[in-house]
Order: structure tokens, then C-alpha cells, then sequence
């Protein structure tokens, strides 16, 4: 609880002023363009795409360079602006088997039809400073190979002939959407699911890292990894069909969990299951595991009291903009509060040395 | 009114999508270049909006909401009473105008020229840029081995 203070603008808008000049750095310097930031920086970009929740890579650099690098004031820049859209409707879902892949890797499955695809990653390179960076210069062109004009199979669906992997039985359920109504608990997968993808990638990544390390763990391997672009189409109503209304560049992440079965379910692989705007690996893949974690209760598994099985924990705690408003509002003035818990303390401690010194007189 | 004539819902599907996901520069250089910009009238006039992109659990399954995209839409009528309608990716009005007065002409006696000298050249820029990526990508692909192991 707080009361609203008055005065204060000439400092606040000096401090305005200060930080615009601060965010500009020094003039002798080159001056960013949000293209510099969209094309360079473009993994800042994706992640306050994704747990910003709204995909536009111009306004997410805008909003980089507005926040002066920090991503989360960023997300908190697109939030704010997501909320002044009029919503024109909902997409079809999206049909990632028809990615068009820049990478997609398998954990499990070596011989995966459709190939394993490196694609642009950070994951063989040995994590040394390059300080060729450091220096201008011309990046060589990267080979070509024979492109691929075929869609890629999902590699789960070569083991659904063998009754072996859970599956995932489509379904044309209207799923609920915690931009609209508040999230309630329980809850259920796809609100999860909605929760997770915009989820800070920290506290996923924690809470899948805890998964690991022996608190409800459950044997991930990465079954398939999958970084590319997907067509959105939606229902036009005043055309009276379908369109595709742009295309947008998805992570997305299955894993295959070993599983001994339950009371309800008989011995097979299950599923977790990552989705995320733009290049975004780690938070997909912590995604994934964090899901399959939450779906305990659905697979018949023991509640282990584990945090990362607590939905409640998980989805109320994953926000960081929610996370960030609670805890940075502290800081801004409380002086009314504290003046009466100030007059409390005083006297608390006034009766205490009032009762030290009747008992002493006492003695 | 316009010449209508026998346009399948393919057809206008595929020009429609073609325009929503072009990159706006690379759209607004060929429109520049179009011979004649046609007279209109606005039915709606462009606004910026957001569209909820689903998924779907397990990449198969149930629906979910994994985040929204921003989307320009604008609707408009041609001298001859052709309606134009545009849905497009991102924030801009131009862009949006000129998907609709496209989807209009296409409709008419002009779609063979607007087919020329803007959708046929700008499917080619749009593809050439895909096959490149995915010719980097195939690049990339590796085949791992499992090394003999000593007993068999």
C-alpha cells in the first residue's frame, strides 16, 4: 500500500533529459539504427519478441535501443504496446512440419529422415573471444549445399508406427488465453503451455536445470530441435476463406522422456513440449522440460513436491514483467507507509524500555 | 462493376498470402514501378492490429496461444467498383494500401500486368531468398557416426 506523492517534475524531468543524453552515449560515437540492432543483435531481438508476446522485429529493436540494452525493460516497452492493438482475431494454428528449416537437430535419432541440420549455431565453437570482431572487416559468404524444397517430418512421427511414443491426438478445442481471462488454478496445458513460451528465459531455464539435476527429474533427451520460418493463416471474414497473413521464425523443441508407466498409463516415451518466437534454443528446450515436468498429475506420475511439478509456483513466478513490477515498485516512494511503521517501531521500543525500567525500579 | 472473371479462391489465396508475408521494401519498389496508380476510395481505412498466432501441443495436438503478431489490414473500392482487401505482416499503412489496390487490380482487367511486373517478380525475390537459406542450411547438414566399439 502506498499514497501518491506530489512534486517532483522539474527533477523528474531533468532525469528524463539525462537519460536520453546517457542512451546516446557520447556523439563522437555512431549513432545505432534499429536496422543495426535488428540484423546484429538479432537473439536480443528474439527474446523480447517472445516474452514480450508479440512478434515485430522493428519494434523489438525500437525498444531495445529505447531500454538502453536491458531486455527485460525492453519486453516491458512491448507489453505496454501490445495492449493498445485492437485484436483483429486468432491464427490457425501454426503447421510446423511444414517449417522451412535453418536448423533441426536430433538427440536421439541419428539417421532422422530430412537430415541433421547444424544451421547457424553457437554450438561447436569453442567459446573463445574473437577479437577479429574487434576490427572491421568483410565476413566471407557461407557455402551452399543442395536446398531442400520438401517439408521435414516431424521425427516423432516415425515412431508413432510402433505405439512407442506417446501421442499427441489433434484437436480443434478453442484453448483459454491469459491475455484475456486470469489464470486460474488448476489450469491446463495449453494455458501453460502460453505462460511458459513468454515466461522469463531465466526462471524457465532454472526451473528445467532443477528437473535435471534430481527434483522430479524425468530423462530428457532432445527428440528433435527445429529453428525456421512458419506461414500464419487466419480465417478472413469478410473474404470468406483463409489467408496467410505473414510468417513468423519458431523454435521449437520436442523431448522424449523415458517413462516406466503408471496406474494409467503403460510403459512408452512421453513428451515435453517448446515453442517459442524467433531463434530462442535455451528457452525452448527449458520449455520442453518444464512442461513435461507439469504434466505429472495427466501421466499418473507421484507428486514429489518438486518445485518445478508446483504449476501454481512455476506459472505465477514465470513472469518477468509481473516479477519486475512487484519487486521494483519498492523503490519508489513509500514515505507515508513508513512514516507510520516508523512511529510503530518507536513505540514498540518506548514500551519495552518503559517494562526494563519498572521491573529494574522493581528489583 | 469489374470484370470478374472465374477468380478461384486458390488464386486469390495465393496472391493475398504472397503479399502479407513480402518484405514491404521489396513490395513498395515493384508497386512503385507499376505503369498506372489506379483511383480508390477507402471502405477501411488501414489500421494496425494484432493477431493471436496459435500452435499446437507436441507440434500435433491441442491448440494453444503462443503469442501475438503485429498485422495491417485496410479495405478499399476501385473507380470501377472492384473491392480490394489487404491483411498484411507489420505496421505499415503503405504497405497495406498497396496489398489491397493489388488484390483490386488483380480482379480486374489489369491482373495481367499487375501479375508481370509486381507478383511474378516479387514471388522470384521472395523464393530466390528461401532457396538461399535453405541451400546455407543443407550446407550444414552433417551425418554423425557411431564409432566401432572394440567387442562385437
Amino acid at each position: 500500500m502506498y499514497v501518491a506523492v506530489k512534486g517532483g517534475e522539474k527533477a523528474i524531468g531533468n532525469a528524463h533529459a539525462w537519460l536520453a543524453e546517457e542512451r546516446r552515449g557520447p556523439t563522437d560515437i555512431a549513432e545505432l539504427s534499429l536496422a543495426q540492432i535488428r540484423e546484429q543483435l538479432g537473439l536480443a531481438v528474439n527474446r523480447v519478441m517472445a516474452e514480450g508476446s508479440l512478434y515485430d522485429p522493428d519494434l523489438a529493436a525500437l525498444a531495445i535501443k529505447q531500454a538502453r540494452g536491458d531486455l527485460i525493460e525492453a519486453i516491458f516497452l512491448i507489453r505496454a504496446y501490445r495492449t493498445t492493438l485492437p485484436r483483429f482475431g486468432y491464427s490457425s494454428p501454426v503447421e510446423t512440419g511444414e517449417m522451412a528449416c535453418d536448423r533441426r537437430i536430433s538427440a536421439t535419432f541419428k539417421d532422422a529422415p530430412g537430415g541433421q541440420v547444424l544451421g547457424p549455431t553457437f554450438d561447436y565453437t569453442h567459446r573463445l573471444l574473437d577479437f577479429k570482431l574487434a576490427a572491421e572487416g568483410e565476413v566471407p559468404t557461407a557455402p551452399a549445399g543442395q536446398p531442400r524444397t520438401e517439408a521435414t517430418p516431424h521425427i516423432t512421427e516415425f515412431l508413432k508406427g510402433e505405439d512407442i511414443i506417446q501421442d499427441e491426438p489433434a484437436s480443434d478445442d478453442t484453448p483459454g488465453d491469459l491475455t484475456r481471462e486470469p489464470m486460474e488454478f488448476p489450469s491446463t496445458r495449453p494455458l501453460r503451455l502460453q505462460s511458459l513460451t513468454r515466461g522469463d528465459e531465466g526462471f524457465v531455464l532454472g526451473m528445467a536445470y532443477s528437473t535435471q539435476r534430481g527434483y522430479a527429474r524425468n530423462h530428457a533427451f532432445v527428440g528433435e530441435l527445429r529453428i525456421g520460418k512458419v506461414a500464419v493463416e487466419m480465417d478472413i471474414p469478410e473474404l470468406g476463406f483463409a489467408i496467410d497473413i505473414g510468417e513468423v521464425e519458431l523454435t521449437e523443441c520436442e523431448t522424449v522422456n523415458q517413462f516406466k508407466g503408471s496406474k494409467t498409463e503403460p510403459p512408452q516415451f512421453t513428451r515435453g513440449y517448446g515453442l517459442v518466437f524467433g531463434q530462442s534454443e535455451r528457452k525452448s528446450i527449458a520449455m520442453a522440460l518444464v512442461d513435461r515436468a507439469l504434466r505429472w498429475e495427466e501421466l499418473g506420475e507421484d507428486n514429489l513436491g518438486a518445485p518445478a511439478q508446483d504449476e501454481e509456483f512455476v506459472l505465477s513466478h514465470a513472469d518477468n514483467i509481473q516479477a519486475t513490477g512487484f519487486l521494483e515498485h519498492i523503490k519508489l516512494p513509500h514515505y507515508v507507509d513508513f512514516q507510520s511503521e516508523l512511529e510503530l517501531v518507536r513505540k514498540l521500543r518506548r514500551e519495552a524500555e518503559e517494562r526494563i525500567t519498572l521491573k529494574e525500579a522493581a528489583e | 462493376m469489374a470484370e470478374h472473371t472465374n477468380i478461384s479462391t486458390a488464386a486469390r489465396q495465393n496472391w493475398m498470402g504472397l503479399l502479407a508475408r513480402a518484405p514491404e521494401g521489396d513490395l513498395m519498389a515493384l508497386w512503385a514501378r507499376y505503369e498506372a496508380q489506379p483511383g480508390f476510395e477507402w471502405l477501411r481505412n488501414p489500421e494496425v492490429g494484432g493477431v493471436m498466432v496459435r500452435g499446437r501441443t507436441g507440434g500435433t495436438g491441442a491448440p494453444f496461444n503462443l503469442g501475438e503478431m503485429t498485422v495491417t489490414r485496410c479495405s478499399l473500392v476501385l473507380e470501377d467498383g472492384t473491392v480490394g482487401h489487404s491483411y498484411v505482416q507489420g505496421r505499415s499503412k503503405s504497405k497495406a494500401e498497396a496489398a489491397a489496390l493489388i488484390d483490386a487490380l488483380m480482379q480486374t482487367s489489369a491482373a495481367e500486368a499487375v501479375r508481370d511486373q509486381v507478383i511474378a517478380p516479387l514471388k522470384e525475390q521472395m523464393l530466390t531468398e528461401k532457396t538461399d537459406r535453405a541451400a546455407k542450411a543443407a550446407a550444414t547438414k552433417v551425418e554423425f557416426f557411431t564409432m566401432v566399439r572394440g567387442e562385437d
